[in-house]
């Protein structure tokens, strides 16, 4: 380990200073959301589409997702082999569910009228939980990587760094989630 | 003299070269290196901006000119305004980064150099996708703020915006990625000793500028991505039939738009907090408050942002604390330009050309500055915004600030990079020139726009009184142009037959005078421990006596291969669905190349 | 080795008063002469006069902050430099009470500033009281439609308004965002298209009060011009009264005005886009012409309104105003003349 002034290492600190960059990407989009809350000129309005119980079990899904994270994490620092594979992958599935779930919802609104234009409602839903979803996507994609590489046994403790920054991004996209959930979905009553 | 020479370290004697030929800068991921492309970048972008600029003062010289048609006048002014910004401006300032914190802070290169590759790449890239708009059937016209719904694909027809759009989304990532890489080098490699509070000014401001410019950039990210949407897509965004707002543009644009003058400008202000305390032979007064000056305008600088948007009609209250926001950010810039007073009050001052444009600095900055304060107050506003009163302020900031504190630093460490001086008598002709220049240029500019001419308009007719200030503004064009081909012919011949110039020329306190001049590939044969703010005038170095074993990163291509793969993509969004994918598979394929290859050979 | 190390000074002080001599006087001569018709400087109504008021008052201590400053600089760069044989100066780090006074007086400065800003800001923002004059002010590209919907009167690019009483602008636009500025009647209000500004004003003395668009809106944005032409309020009245009746054909008309009606009608293409009221004219793309005849100038402010330069405007619009969105309908130079007669004779 490289010395650094912190004691942090500095793919952490990346990662932690690039979580603050995003954090100003998705405040961003859910201003927009929220400013064009019921502006839309013409159906379909949120209340007629969304399908909360659907979504709140994705949500659960993507939420243990974030459990299993830190159990590969730390089965990488163990040194555990068998469990590092077993909870990247797991954790990596459980994310392709969550992406998964949001692609049946968006097809099931296309289906229902909602494209892409049709009203405010629609262009910012899509460009929020897209934008969320292409995260999500990159995280998996990045989670079945390091799990290639644990398959090859080319990541031990020595390299676990890798395995925490791929853990705060995944976490923080999680926590995004939570976010979105309440706006979007929760609050789409009132 | 003597004496402060004596506290310089004999460094980089065991001086490796760089490898020869275009390859090795193609693949470069030293600092140095990394840092005189984006100079050179830099500089060729801010002589095409000034050449858009020139052509526009003709164009205005006299009342009804038909020198240039509207359509181009309105895609030169738009370039113009981008270009000097984001493609001259910031990547001279990020020259100056590169090349100097990591010798600041007593560190071998930044904590990752191909990201900072990559960053480089992405910025070129972005820069001259967004003016090859020029080739492909016009560059944008809707000025570089491109407010909302003038840019719809109605009302903007073409793919003038859509180069806006793809070019800066490209250079801006550049931007963001850089700014991260420097969070952490200033956070985590500065050397044994060298604690925050002993930061040279240059690498604060340089710290300040980078966590601006992650919180700053992607705000204008989601607008841009909005608007490409709407163009594309059809989506709503910014279309008043659908519901959508035009005034939403302007938020997110100011947001970014804001912050962005203080990303330009804080450099320069780093810059001349080095250049006074050498040249006056005296510690920068007051560090703690400059350095914190620094950040609470940094700070304050993301809570004003709708002072641009006082004509929007967003009512008295949220006028009134935009207003005063605004005013508090007098009060540190104040506070700033007071320290370099006292810095240079009781010292001995040599009049070296970087001096001259450090001082110069404050002498236009302030006037740039109190204009500033008249805009804060929204009804003065009312009458100033969108005319040349505005032109005549932003240029007083941008060039008469930060211009000159880029030029300054250039006088100042061009012999560090080269190991040559620049002609000190070309640099005062230089000098002199450009503050005439700009004054005869600008200062005008501030009765023009206060007797009612306003901004982005390709003519104006006789009998407003505008005439005699704005032929005024194009003769001191005409001198500020000739000052840069001064600074060019000295930067030109400097560098061929320069004097040559030692490891510490000016007898600076900060590390970069320790090690020669140029300095080797891996900066310093030993890590300096550092004891004190000024370390090379009181003594504060000391040096292990144990050589240290050296490891510099290897070259890589795979920098080059992602921002290619990424310029693909932006190109594909204008060209179709195939080159799109292909610039999918580039990048990612460059990316796991990236990830597996070894760092060290 | 040929290596220097910068030592005491050798090169010649340059004396930099007589350039900012000569530069003052380049710039003094360009600042006299001229009278600004345009000019923010010369309120002639309340609002751009608070505003005025509120400028000087900043602009003042401005100048005061600037030779305190540029003073200080000054005696700084002259007594402090570098001179033979002097020691190396005494390294001062800071002074706190120092520090804390010149953080202290500038925020003393700006209450003087923001204290008279604020009363000024709330005081303009204020809603007129009492009767007022409604304008509904749409902005096109880049033109402007005016509407007084209490007096059935509906023009263009010419605000008629009565001295002394109190014009309450509604502004709205059609396409892009614009910007209403008469500098010398109130500061910019801009016209945003899907809401609705307000924007007031008490001119005080009759006159012609020149102003446009100050907010970038395309092509043709530098020729968006507005003229605000304020009024005793009897003249306003007959003003108002002859605008709101319809157009009439007067017998005994000039042969070249009937040809000139029937190419507009007809062949011309004009009623696609334009109205003239009391007629089948009803197209709502261009100005309203019902009193064209009657204004000053042509294509918001380009032209003076003479019949040549009508003619040159209906002939080839493009020539005139490059950009514009009126359609250049191929009329002969006869029929240009034709046409340019009759909307001369709609006063």
């Amino acid at each position: 380990m490289e010395r650094t002034n912190t004691g942090v290492p500095n793919e952490k600190m990346l990662m932690w200073a690039f979580i603050g960059s995003e954090c100003m990407l998705f405040a961003s989009l859910i201003a927009t959301y929220l400013t064009y809350r019921g502006r839309s000129l013409v159906g379909p309005y949120p209340e007629d589409l969304l399908n909360i119980p659907f979504i709140t079990v994705t949500t659960f899904v993507l939420l243990m997702s974030s459990l299993t994270m830190v159990l590969a994490l730390s089965a990488v620092q163990r040194g555990d082999a068998r469990g590092s594979r077993v909870f990247l992958l797991l954790t990596a599935v459980l994310g392709i569910i969550f992406v998964g779930g949001q692609a049946i919802e968006f097809s099931h609104f296309a289906g229902e009228g909602l494209g892409l234009s049709r009203n405010l409602f629609s262009s910012t839903f899509f460009l929020t939980t897209g934008f969320h979803g292409a995260h999500v996507t990159v995280g998996v994609i990045w989670l079945l990587s390091l799990w290639v590489l644990t398959m090859r046994g080319r990541l031990g403790p020595e390299s676990s760094v890798k395995v925490e920054v791929a853990g705060l991004y995944w976490h923080f996209v999680d926590v995004v989630w939570i976010v979105l959930f309440t706006v979007i979905y929760l609050m789409s009553g009132s | 003299m003597a004496t402060i020479e004596a506290a310089v370290p004999d460094q980089g004697r065991g001086a490796s070269t760089y490898a020869g030929g275009v390859w090795s800068w193609i693949t470069t991921v030293d600092h140095k290196r990394i840092g005189i492309l984006y100079f050179v970048s830099g500089l060729v972008f801010f002589l095409v901006g000034g050449v858009e600029a020139m052509l526009m003062r003709l164009q205005l010289a006299a009342p009804g000119n038909t020198l240039l048609d509207p359509a181009t006048y309105n895609q030169l002014f738009t370039m113009h305004g981008l270009t000097m910004i984001l493609l001259a401006v910031m990547p001279i300032g990020a020259g100056f980064f590169n090349y100097l914190v990591p010798l600041q802070i007593g560190a071998r290169d930044v904590a990752f150099p191909r990201l900072n590759a990559l960053s480089y790449w992405l910025f070129l890239f972005g820069a001259l996708l967004l003016n090859s708009s020029f080739l492909f059937g016009g560059a944008p016209q809707a000025g570089w703020f491109a407010y909302a719904n003038l840019t719809s694909s109605q009302y903007s027809p073409g793919h003038g915006m859509d180069f806006y759009i793809l070019g800066l989304a490209l250079a801006g990532t550049g931007s963001i990625v850089a700014a991260l890489n420097f969070i952490v080098t200033i956070l985590n490699l500065r050397a044994p000793g060298l604690s925050l509070m002993r930061v040279p000014l240059f690498t604060w401001m340089t710290l300040v500028v980078s966590f601006q410019i992650i919180l700053a950039f992607p705000p204008f990210t989601i607008a841009i991505v909005f608007l490409l949407f709407d163009r594309m897509f059809g989506t709503l965004f910014f279309e008043p039939l659908g519901g959508g707002d035009p005034i939403l543009w302007q938020h997110l644009f100011w947001i970014f738009g804001h912050p962005e003058v203080y990303i330009v400008v804080l450099p320069a202000f780093g810059i001349i907090s080095e250049v006074i305390p050498t040249f006056s032979r005296k510690p920068l007064f007051g560090y703690p408050v400059v350095v914190y000056s620094g950040v609470l305008i940094g700070f304050l600088g993301f809570g004003v942002w709708a002072h641009h948007m006082f004509s929007v009609g967003l009512g008295p209250l949220a006028n009134s604390v935009f207003a005063g926001l605004t005013m508090l950010i007098a009060i540190p810039t104040g506070v700033k330009i007071f320290h370099w007073i006292a810095t240079m009050w009781g010292g001995a001052i040599r009049f070296r050309t970087a001096m001259l444009f450090a001082v110069g600095l404050i002498v236009m900055f302030t006037i740039g500055g109190l204009t500033g304060v008249m805009h804060a107050s929204p009804p003065a506003d009312l009458q100033q915004t969108d005319t040349y009163f505005v032109v005549a302020h932003l240029h007083y900031v941008l060039f008469g600030g930060t211009m000159l504190g880029l030029f300054s630093g250039m006088y100042y460490w061009f012999p560090k990079v080269t190991g040559r001086f620049l002609d000190e008598r070309l640099g005062k002709a230089h000098f002199w020139l450009t503050f005439i220049g700009i004054n005869l240029t600008f200062f005008p500019m501030h009765f023009a726009g206060l007797h009612g001419m306003p901004r982005r308009t390709y003519t104006y007719p006789a009998g407003l009184g505008f005439e005699g200030y704005n032929l005024t503004s194009t003769v001191g064009a005409g001198i500020t142009l000739l000052a840069v081909l001064v600074f060019l012919y000295n930067l030109v011949r400097s560098l061929r037959s320069g004097e040559r110039a030692g490891a510490s020329p000016w007898g600076g306190a900060t590390l970069e005078w320790s090690t020669s001049s140029p300095p080797p590939v891996h900066n310093f044969d030993w890590t300096p421990q550092v004891r004190s703010r000024d370390p090379l005038w009181h003594d504060g170095v000391e040096l292990p006596a144990a050589e240290e074993e050296i490891h510099m990163p290897n070259p890589s291509y795979w920098p080059v291969v992602v921002a290619a793969g990424a310029l693909t993509l932006a190109a594909g969004a204008l060209i179709g669905l195939p080159v799109v994918l292909l610039g999918v598979a580039v990048m990612v394929g460059g990316i796991y190349g990236w990830a597996f290859e070894p760092i060290h050979g | 080795m040929a290596e220097r190390t910068e030592g005491y000074s050798r090169v010649p002080v340059q004396r930099p008063t007589l350039w900012i001599t000569a530069l003052s006087l380049v710039v003094l001569t360009a600042a006299c002469g001229g009278d600004f018709p345009q000019s923010s400087l010369r309120p002639q109504s309340d609002v751009a006069r608070s505003i005025d008021d509120l400028f000087r008052g900043i602009f003042w201590l401005a100048v005061g902050v600037f030779v305190v400053v540029e003073g200080a600089l000054l005696v700084a760069i002259v007594r402090f430099r570098e001179r033979p044989g002097a020691e190396r100066p005494k390294p001062v780090h800071g002074n706190t009470a120092l520090e804390v006074a010149w953080t202290i007086v500038p925020a003393v400065i700006l209450i003087f500033i923001g204290v008279p800003t604020m009363l000024t800001l709330w005081k303009i923002d204020r809603p007129p009281q009492g009767e007022v004059l409604r304008v509904e002010v749409v902005g096109h590209q880049w033109w402007w439609e005016l509407n007084y919907p209490d007096l059935g009167v509906t023009t263009a690019n010419e605000l008629h308004v009565p001295v002394g009483h109190t014009v309450d602008l509604r502004l709205r636009s059609e396409d892009v965002v614009h910007s209403f500025w008469v500098p010398r009647l109130a500061g910019k209000r801009d016209l945003v298209p899907g809401r609705e500004n307000q924007l007031w004003f008490t001119v005080d003395s009759a006159g012609v009060y020149p102003g446009q668009c100050a907010e970038f809106c395309g092509i043709a944005h530098a020729l968006m011009g507005v003229r605000v032409i304020a009024e005793e309020p009897d003249v306003f009245e007959r003003w108002a009264e002859l605008q709101s009746r319809d157009a009439v054909e007067e017998p005994g008309e000039e042969a070249l005005v009937a040809a000139g009606r029937s190419i507009f009608f007809g062949a011309g293409g004009c009623i696609s886009c334009h109205t003239i009221r009391g007629t089948p004219a009803a197209g709502v793309l261009g100005p309203d012409l019902t009193h064209v005849g009657s204004r000053s100038t042509i294509g918001a402010g380009v032209l003076r309104n003479t019949l040549v330069n009508m003619a040159r405007w209906v002939k080839d619009p493009q020539e005139v105003k490059h950009g514009n969105l009126m359609l250049d309908m191929g009329l002969s130079d006869e029929h240009a003349r034709d046409v340019a007669a009759y909307l001369g004779s709609l006063k």
